[in-house]
């Protein structure tokens, strides 16, 4: 095979868009888009910075004149008393409490919600019921308060004789299928994200709807699942307006949910309410309580975060 | 030697009990939102009448109305909307078309997942501290519309950015490959190409935010919004040169969710109607944001086929 050198092509004009004036202008044009979007892009990190700051910077005041000790290990919160007490036990008593309650509704109804909607329910059902559910997560928190104190606890009072009309258990219980959906929903989306063949090596081996879903589903998509309650765990610690309205705000060191009790969150709101001068350690306090509220979901959210970055992985 | 059909009888019965409970539990979500909804309208219905939205609030239940309250929601949510879509439009852009993998975009991708997680009243606080340090620096920074609307707005970011990434992501990279071969540039391709084509998402992501922002109470009663307030912001259009005022901007105001919280926090009865009544409202309101971004959302998929 002979081969040619191939012919040497000669420029008919001179290049010229390489010195036109239009093209430095979209260079600048594309350079301002580009910092632009880059701004844009940092923002999440600046106010992640800025909350970090302003409850640091705001909670050293409160440090400086109670011990971390004190306020970590303290059973008594007794802010506005001549002697005040700082010891925030029985806040995170209450929204102990609060959570746990919600999360025993939460949890199980959202988990075999999940199921249903992934595994049983018919494509018609699963296309109606799902927005449907997720509107229950859209509801303003203060009408759930209202319902929570108007129709859950005079509800309960029924059953339990001699049950204050503010409690721990009619806000959390409201909490609870408040959060259905945020556990339903992720779950559900884990569950499909299992594949078809490991479905159908079960039905091959005789397996029927629910020991599938039991024995190869829920363990392929747990993960998922995982993520999803600790999305819902987190969700309801920082739950506010529910527990400001039908769970009182008096703080009380008890783990009885048929009790009333400020959680971290309705301290936050009770004091907002109130007019503290800036100065004062009242003030300050509300500072500490939402750092330590912080870094409670901070965990949280960091480790749900893992587990569905895991199960993103898996398949 | 077991009896094989009775043991698939037995078999076929538990998946039949666990569909009745799966059904019972689906329907229990559904019915505690039928519930609440009726509750709501008994107690509410009532008092829902054109005199309750053109009062202001009063000393008498039956004479209070919620006219400062709906005017000072929907100003706050037109500063909400300025302040978290192009902000969260822009976010979702670079993290999609422009960051390169690394570090520091892992990072921004793990805070905006966590931002989603932290409590609404946390923003409360972070506004609530960024007031006090403006005023120490001396800024006329009031405790006013602007503050609360920007505050709502961080707090629905992540909403609108994650709804805008998805948008951004159906879009088939062949799209972005036939505008580069045509010679557009990275700028070009985002406005007239990927911007456009994921409008139907982001519209779904905004609606979304909004409704959530509408109902939020708990971090404007951090920063101080007014629960008794006589007045209206002032408004924006004057009749004097320059005809745009941005004094409500800095105005004190109030909002359903406050006001709701205000008279349910009432021991008196009548005053609990009312809250049921602003109840109404504000979950029409976000009913009816969920149901427009639900057809929304329904309409673009069935309309796209890439």
């Amino acid at each position: 095979m002979s081969t040619t050198a191939p012919r040497k092509i000669t420029r008919l004009r001179p290049r010229r868009t390489a010195q036109s004036p239009g093209r430095l202008l979209r260079e600048i044009v594309e350079w301002i888009a580009a910092s632009g979007f880059f701004l844009a892009g940092i923002s999440s990190i600046v106010i992640t910075a800025a909350i970090v700051f302003v409850l640091v910077y705001e909670s050293l005041g409160f440090f400086r004149e109670v011990s971390l000790v004190e306020f970590l290990t303290g059973t008594e919160w007794m802010p506005q008393f001549a002697d005040p007490k700082y010891g925030i036990l029985p806040l995170i008593c209450g929204t102990l409490v609060t959570t746990a309650v919600a999360l025993s509704v939460a949890l199980p109804v959202g988990t075999i919600v999940a199921i249903y909607l992934s595994e049983f329910a018919p494509f018609f059902l699963r296309e109606i019921v799902k927005p449907v559910l997720e509107l229950l997560s859209a509801v303003p928190t203060v009408v759930y308060g209202y319902f929570a104190l108007k129709f859950v606890a005079p509800l309960l009072q029924l059953v339990i004789p001699g049950l204050p009309t503010f409690n721990m258990l009619s806000a959390g219980l409201v909490m609870g299928i408040m959060i259905i959906p945020y556990v339903s929903s992720l779950s559900e989306d884990a569950m499909r994200s299992v594949p078809m063949l490991l479905r159908e090596g079960s039905y091959a081996l005789g397996g029927n709807r629910l020991w599938t879903s039991l024995r190869v589903v829920i363990p392929s998509a747990i993960s998922g699942i995982g993520a999803a309650y600790i999305l819902g765990i987190s969700r309801a610690i920082g739950e506010t307006m529910i527990v400001a309205i039908a769970a009182g705000m008096q703080p009380n060191f008890t783990l009885n949910p048929t009790q009333p009790a400020a959680t971290i969150t309705a301290y936050i709101v009770e004091v907002s309410l109130g007019d503290l001068p800036h100065a004062s350690i009242g003030y300050a306090s509300i500072f500490a309580a939402g750092f330590l509220l912080f870094c409670m979901t901070l965990v949280f959210n960091i480790g749900g975060q893992m587990l569905r970055r895991r199960y993103h992985q898996a398949y | 030697m077991p009896d094989v059909s009775q043991l698939i009888r037995y078999r076929k019965r538990q998946d039949l009990v666990f569909n009745l409970i799966g059904l019972a539990c689906t329907l229990f979500g559904i019915l505690a939102l039928v519930v609440l909804l009726a509750d709501l309208m008994i107690d509410g219905l009532p008092r829902l009448s054109w005199q309750f939205f053109t009062s202001w609030p009063s000393r008498f239940a039956s004479r209070a109305g919620i006219l400062p309250a709906w005017v000072g929601s929907l100003c706050v949510m037109s500063v909400t909307l300025v302040a978290a879509v192009p902000l969260g439009i822009a976010a979702a852009v670079y993290l999609e078309e422009y960051a390169p993998k690394n570090w520091l975009t892992a990072l921004i991708e793990i805070n905006i997942a966590n931002l989603a997680g932290v409590p609404s009243i946390i923003y409360g606080l972070m506004a609530l501290g960024i007031f006090y340090g403006a005023a120490e620096l001396g800024l006329g920074l009031k405790r006013g519309i602007l503050l609360a609307g920007v505050t709502l707005g961080l707090l629905v970011l992540p909403i609108v950015i994650v709804t805008t990434r998805e948008a951004l992501r159906s879009i088939p990279s062949t799209i972005r490959e036939a505008a580069y071969a045509a010679g557009a540039t990275k700028w070009q391709v985002v406005r007239y190409h990927l911007v456009p084509y994921s409008l139907g998402g982001i519209a779904t992501g905004t609606i979304i935010a909004m409704s959530r922002a509408v109902g939020e109470t708990a971090p404007l009663i951090t920063i101080g919004a007014l629960t008794f307030i006589s007045y209206l912001p002032p408004s924006p259009i004057q009749s004097k040169s320059p005809f745009v005022s941005f004094e409500w901007l800095q105005s004190g105001f109030t909002v359903l969710p406050i006001q709701m919280f205000n008279w349910t926090s009432r021991p008196i009865a009548d005053f609990q109607q009312n809250a049921a009544a602003t109840g109404l409202v504000l979950i029409a309101f976000t009913l009816t944001m969920n149901a427009v971004a639900i057809v929304v959302r329904y309409r673009v998929r069935k309309k796209l086929k890439w």
